[in-house]
């Protein structure tokens, strides 16, 4: 047995610092490669691709059915405290509805004037399921469930139910990475729906703590802009299709320089309980 | 070769469960950390060597699908590996303090190390904000699943080690 055992040993003679020396070196080139270049680990995350999402797809249906169960649990009280409310509330309720019904044609009118529902639906579009979420905290990134084999690719726009989520950043032969705008270094550049001043909407994990993220470079020298007003993504971005709703402004100010102003926006998604979002397949600049 | 196997496995079975199940059990938005209760525990278990290269397959795991650069949070763990490592002398199998002194300086080491390159450098300066919401939940709720895994951890290890002596009376 001791010669095989003495074989063996003799394999293994990198000492542990050099071979840590070895590694760094390697992880700060390969670093350096994926910072200059547009390659993002081609093989290796094909590989990794094939092993992981299998599980990933499993457990995570799991992981929703298990937390769809406590959740209803939980919530199983105060529905019945709310059915009382809410009786009261359908009394009142009936009543806007004619007034909302009126209000109604006015919508579908204004509709028509921005082609925003013809804008929507003439984008191809896919389905995906959300499999895994960023397990860092720091980051609000996720993976879906279909790749380049489903024709999706990088700088795709990924939308759910009515609004941005985000772009796709990363995409294997079976899964994708999405990176949403609520991610603490994304920047979308966008507009106010009724005015189409252009501002900057950038995610940030501080803010996102009360629901909300940030917009800058708002430039409104006739002060029309106000809480409330839509944002969607601007004309100018060449990523982002233009069009897609982004959320709503919940509160602003003008910034020290007196030219520009900031604020926060509420997003039109609940990022918290996205299970199902929508790629568009569409491209905004067509790869030569 | 069992052992690079299951070693292997146990790091897709943490990766995915940490991107998956632990995301939907979360508290208050928060996540553990299980690749620092893998990679920590067996550099202090099996040493720097081992210590490295878990960290260093688990780190790049992680980037190949989360990561902006290749390599960074490779980088981060084989480090958190390697240093825990070098605490192999003072472990032994039946005390639990250091195994949860470790891994809570371990998961703090990453998420200081992760908040200054990823947002001090951007000027997001708020780092107590950042420490009450983010590091401080992320360690406890990693400590409060290291008791849970830490057993099963120290299980495998020691079937990795029973061959090893039977075949071989000089390391006793």
């Amino acid at each position: 047995m001791s010669p095989v055992v003495k074989r063996k040993r003799e394999k293994f003679t990198i000492q542990s610092k050099y071979l840590l020396l070895i590694l760094t070196f390697l992880c700060i080139v390969v670093m350096g490669i994926t910072f200059t270049t547009d390659y993002l680990g081609g093989s290796l995350s094909t590989v990794s691709g094939y092993v992981v999402v299998p599980f990933q797809r499993g457990v995570s249906s799991v992981g929703g059915w298990l937390s769809n169960r406590s959740e209803e649990l939980a919530q199983l009280r105060v529905v019945l405290q709310e059915n009382e409310t809410l009786k009261k509330q359908v009394d009142e309720l009936s009543i806007q509805i004619t007034e909302l019904q009126q209000e109604k044609y006015e919508l579908n009118h204004l509709r028509e004037l921005y082609e925003l529902d013809e804008q929507y639906a003439d984008y191809e579009k896919t389905g995906a399921r959300i499999i895994g979420r960023d397990s860092g905290n720091w980051f609000h990134s996720f993976l879906i469930d279909k790749g380049t084999e489903d024709g999706i690719g990088i700088d795709m726009n990924v939308i759910a139910g009515n609004g941005l989520v985000g772009i796709i950043t990363n995409a294997g032969p079976n899964w994708s990475r999405v990176t949403s705008i609520i991610h603490d270094n994304s920047n979308v550049s966008a507009m106010i729906l009724a005015t189409s001043d252009n501002l900057i909407v950038s995610g940030n994990l501080e803010l996102m703590k009360s629901g909300v993220i940030s917009f800058s470079q708002l430039v409104d020298s006739a002060g029309q802009v106000a809480p409330g007003d839509k944002i969607v993504t601007s004309h100018i971005s060449n990523k982002y299709l233009p069009g897609i709703l982004i959320g709503y402004i919940s509160e602003i100010q003008t910034d020290s320089n007196n030219l520009t102003k900031s604020g926060n926006v509420t997003p039109a998604v609940d990022f918290e309980h996205l299970e199902e979002v929508l790629v568009i397949k569409k491209l905004k600049q067509q790869p030569e | 070769m069992k052992k690079n196997i299951t070693i292997a496995f146990m790091i897709l079975a943490f990766f995915t469960l940490q991107s998956t199940f632990f995301q939907k059990v979360t508290l208050g938005g928060i996540g553990p950390n299980l690749m620092i209760i893998l990679t920590s525990s067996f550099g202090f278990m099996r040493g720097k060597k081992n210590g490295m290269l878990i960290g260093f397959f688990s780190g790049l795991l992680y980037d190949v699908f989360f990561g902006d650069a290749l390599g960074f949070y490779a980088l981060i763990y084989m480090y958190i590996g390697y240093m825990n490592g070098s605490f192999r002398k003072i472990f032994y199998p039946q005390d639990i303090k250091l195994p949860l002194i470790l891994i809570a300086a371990s998961n703090l080491a990453y998420c200081v190390v992760t908040y200054c390159l990823l947002f001090l450098l951007r000027g997001r300066f708020d780092i107590g904000f950042y420490f009450i919401n983010i590091i401080l939940p992320e360690i406890v709720y990693t400590l409060a699943i290291t008791i849970v895994f830490y057993p099963i951890i120290l299980r495998i290890n020691k079937w990795f080690d029973q061959p090893a002596k039977r075949s071989d009376p000089k390391f006793v």
